[in-house]
């Protein structure tokens, strides 16, 4: 269909949107390519290459790791019918709610020398000192590959899972009938099937890992992600930031390619219309056994575990964390959150209508820039919003100075910066929710509405927008939680005695006095359990 | 009131193929006529034109004097004032029947539009259901709220894409004559898209079919199923049976089946070409040397069908003379009844 009138206004938005939104990643792109002799080039001959070394092995290290902790879990989930079956199904998606700054301090508080494990160690065999036994640090990158793994493996377990429910039960039974024991016909049609699926979602986990600053930071092992951090506040230069965001954009770029070229191999294989809710096996005696046991044990240590852990401190030191700083920054991230949730769902309607009305591949162009930095790590999307800003308060500043009238950091000193970073990262939350539930209005319902007088605009606030109200309040839900409980871009982009309720905990955490914040912590978790539901809802309606 | 309505050499283009290609169109007053054709004939992309959903890239579309679209001008749809019925029906979800219908309903007091949707409700026998969602009507219930909604502005022309294959078959022809009447009623012309020629009969003043984005023939459904202009026509509105044959004069033609007698003149001065006769105007007879084989029969209640191979041809032939019954793999002949016949000339 073409609409060759009255267009104007509605692609000036689109195209403002996408360019407007795209505009940190460009900068950063420009500006990691330029020479910076000193900074830059003095991290490269000294620590850059471990810091490389380091984020690639977490990498590594993390996907291997839900690798192992995932793939049988979805298989028992899916296939088989063990005690506790559906309660692991949705309970084991649990620690994704949980920031991993949060598990990786309940961790190291639980393993220290001075940690109730150890005291309980040397009280039952008489040790008296660090010398007399061995104990694993968890503070290194290994114990960081651990909790990340433990928080992230339920992205893998999801996309698994599903992707198993949606093989026909036949292909297997086949398989059976033809001489395969149950293991044999998992590695020979279940897995490979699955390989899309699993590719796609390990290099989601990658991406994810490589994002992490909390956790590496706490544990101070040093990746890309804190030499990005230490570049920005230790030598206050933008351009080695950005060469070192650079390095982490290929690695990104080498995830992204992996996950959407996975994506379409995994489109060509047919899928069943309905998702198949009957088990396979019925496991019996031992193995049923072992399988409740397997699933307890993750979720234990992933999510129960460190909750219990929370809410004791948060009980024992109710007096000291349920204080007015609690209310302040809450009430602080609260407003922020819901200012960018409202932009972001203005803004992806409009360019998400747009592409409704002239549906043509340079139309999803718009959409598509203000998406990209979704993909972006929080420090480096901090990075790349600093350069856009920064540049045009040095241009304004010099405009204005003649008459003495500068307005110095009027961006990248406020809260403009952290907005506009959030919108950047979470406009492709609402877009997506939007745009999917845009595709279930019939196309006739426009044209109907149009032949009846209304025209575009009007159609959007008449029809459209009715029909979508769930899908923009879901929409709203998500990008309002992504925002409360965003960390590191907030971290590097805060202005001066600004906290949000994320670097207010984190502040906490790097203090060794979680406990004070604990009820900001436990708050943070379970604004985190809100999206579980939707994923889990969109997931099951796939189909 | 309505307008007539012309269409002058359209055409539409996706990419580098001609979806409708210098397609010329007439309609008069309170006229229903159906555009009949295959899927992928072109027949939705007219209508849109027509109702300024997409703009042809070529042609003139003129609605009584008005000029709807031309090379320079285009009437956005919203000012067209054109009903429209989908195949979805595209009733909005999120308002009642009486809203729906009422969406249409502009600059009109509330008194008027309240009343207004009280017509249209008795017309369609939906009184009791102004307060109900499209989602608690039947599939009948909506179609008829859908035309309800489509005439309830009194639209200078109503379209509808496809507005029937969503109904069951039992109930699809009380179904269209329901709404035939409802469209009669309101003195309304109609522009009525199809691949069935089932309901093009049962719905349509006249039929245009529609082959590769032009126009065959356009005339009335009896003319154009007796008279077919072309093989194309002739046979997507009934299956048939091409005998060769010799022109001897407008009235006989020589066929290896002996001679047919036409009812009508054909003219034209070419003598070779071929018959195309319909199933009911053929008679099966036994045969042993004859060049038709039974392939199947199969009882259908009142008659037998036969399926038959004549000259490489499948056909299927009623036969309900219950003395004569053939047999699968039977040798047999053909006489062909007196008709007003149709001529293919190559």
């Amino acid at each position: 269909m073409q609409f060759k009138f009255s267009l104007s206004s509605w692609q000036l938005i689109a195209w403002t949107t996408g360019l407007g939104l795209s505009l940190p990643l460009g900068f950063l792109i420009f500006e990691s390519l330029q020479s910076d002799p000193q900074v830059f080039t003095h991290l490269w001959n000294t620590v850059l290459w471990d810091y490389i070394g380091n984020t690639i092995l977490l990498i590594l290290g993390v996907a291997l790791l839900s690798c192992v902790i995932a793939l049988p879990l979805g298989w028992l989930v899916a296939y088989c019918d063990f005690p506790g079956k559906k309660l692991f199904s949705w309970a084991l998606m649990l620690p994704l709610a949980m920031p991993t700054y949060l598990i990786a301090y309940v961790y190291t508080d639980l393993f220290d020398y001075a940690g109730p494990v150890q005291i309980a160690l040397r009280d039952a065999f008489g040790w008296q000192s660090p010398d007399d036994y061995w104990f694993f640090d968890i503070r290194t990158l290994g114990g960081a590959i651990v909790m990340l793994a433990l928080v992230l493996y339920p992205y893998l377990f999801l996309i698994f899972k599903t992707a198993l429910k949606e093989q026909s039960h036949k292909l297997v039974q086949a398989a059976e009938i033809m001489g395969n024991t149950p293991v044999q016909s998992f590695f020979k049609i279940s897995l490979p099937l699955s390989q899309g699926a699993i590719a796609a979602a390990v290099a989601l986990i990658s991406m994810e890992a490589m994002a992490d600053f909390a956790t590496v930071s706490y544990f101070a092992v040093s990746t890309l992600t804190t030499a990005v951090y230490d570049t920005w506040f230790g030598y206050y230069s933008l351009t080695a930031a950005a060469k070192i965001s650079g390095i982490m954009l290929l690695i990104l770029f080498v995830a992204i390619i992996i996950e959407r070229y996975s994506r379409r191999n995994q489109a060509v294989f047919e899928r069943q219309t309905q998702l198949s809710d009957e088990s396979l096996y019925v496991l019996t005696g031992t193995k049923a056994f072992a399988a409740s046991a397997f699933a307890s044990l993750v979720l234990l240590v992933a999510f129960l575990v460190p909750v219990l852990v929370l809410g004791g401190y948060a009980i024992d030191y109710f007096e000291q964390a349920w204080n007015s700083e609690f209310f302040l920054y809450a009430w602080q991230s609260l407003k922020i959150s819901a200012l960018v949730s409202a932009l972001a769902i203005v803004l992806s309607l409009l360019v998400v209508y747009f592409q409704r009305l002239t549906p043509s591949p340079a139309s999803l162009w718009p959409g598509r820039l203000a998406s990209t930095g979704y993909a972006l790590p929080g420090t480096v999307l901090a990075i790349a919003v600093l350069l856009p800003l920064t540049t045009l308060e040095e241009g304004v500043n010099q405009w204005l100075e003649p008459y003495d009238k500068a307005p110095g950091l009027f961006l990248s000193g406020t809260l403009f910066a952290i907005i506009f970073a959030y919108v950047v990262r979470f406009y492709a939350i609402a877009h997506g929710s939007i745009e999917s539930s845009f595709s279930r209005i019939s196309p006739s319902l426009d044209m109907a509405s149009q032949s009846m007088g209304r025209s575009a605009r009007q159609t959007l606030t008449s029809v459209h927008i009715p029909i979508l109200k769930r899908g923009i309040l879901t929409a709203a839900l998500l990008v309002f939680i992504e925002c409360m409980k965003e960390l590191p871009a907030a971290l590097l982009l805060r202005p001066f005695n600004f906290e949000t309720l994320a670097t207010h905990v984190f502040q906490y955490v790097s203090d060794e006095q979680l406990e004070l914040a604990s009820v900001a912590a436990l708050f943070i978790v379970v604004v985190g359990l809100i999206p579980l539901y939707f994923i889990n809802r969109s997931m099951e309606q796939k189909h | 009131m309505t307008a007539q309505l012309h269409l002058d050499k359209i055409s539409f283009n996706y990419g580098e193929r001609a979806v409708v290609d210098n397609l010329s169109l007439h309609l008069g007053d309170n006229e229903i006529l159906c555009l009949l054709g295959a899927s992928g004939c072109g027949k939705t992309t007219t209508l849109k034109a027509i109702a300024g959903l997409l703009r042809p890239h070529q042609g003139v579309i003129r609605l009584g004097e008005t000029i709807l679209c031309d090379d320079n001008q285009f009437v956005a749809p919203q000012h067209r004032n054109m009903g429209m019925m989908f195949q979805d029906y595209a009733l909005f979800p999120h308002l009642s029947v009486a809203d729906n219908i009422a969406f249409g309903l502009k600059a009109m007091t509330r008194v008027n539009k309240t009343n207004r949707v009280k017509e249209m409700l008795a017309l369609v026998h939906l009184e009791d259901c102004a307060h109900r969602y499209p989602h608690q009507l039947s599939g009948g219930q909506q179609q008829r709220v859908a035309i309800a909604r489509a005439l309830a502005y009194k639209p200078s022309l109503l379209l509808l894409d496809e507005p029937f294959s969503n109904i069951d078959h039992q109930v699809r022809f009380q179904l269209i004559a329901d709404i035939r009447r409802i469209i009669k009623d309101q003195r309304v012309s109609a522009i009525f898209v199809t691949h069935s020629k089932e309901e093009a009969f049962a719905f349509a003043d006249t039929l245009a079919v529609m082959h590769q984005g032009k126009i065959a023939q356009q005339g009335t459904p009896q003319q154009l199923f007796h008279h077919p202009r072309s093989k194309v026509v002739a046979e997507f509105l009934g299956t048939g049976l091409y005998i060769d044959a010799q022109k001897q004069d407008d009235y006989h033609f020589d066929t290896q089946f002996g001679v047919v007698k036409s009812q009508q003149a054909v003219e034209g001065s070419e003598k070779s070409g071929q018959l195309y006769v319909r199933p009911h105007d053929l008679q099966l007879i036994a045969d042993e040397s004859g060049p038709v084989t039974v392939l199947s029969k199969r009882f259908v209640g009142t008659e037998y069908v036969y399926r038959v191979r004549v000259f490489g041809q499948e056909l299927e032939v009623p036969v309900n003379q219950p003395e004569q019954e053939f047999l699968p793999g039977q040798k047999l002949s053909i006489t062909i009844t007196s008709h007003a016949v149709n001529f293919f000339t190559a």
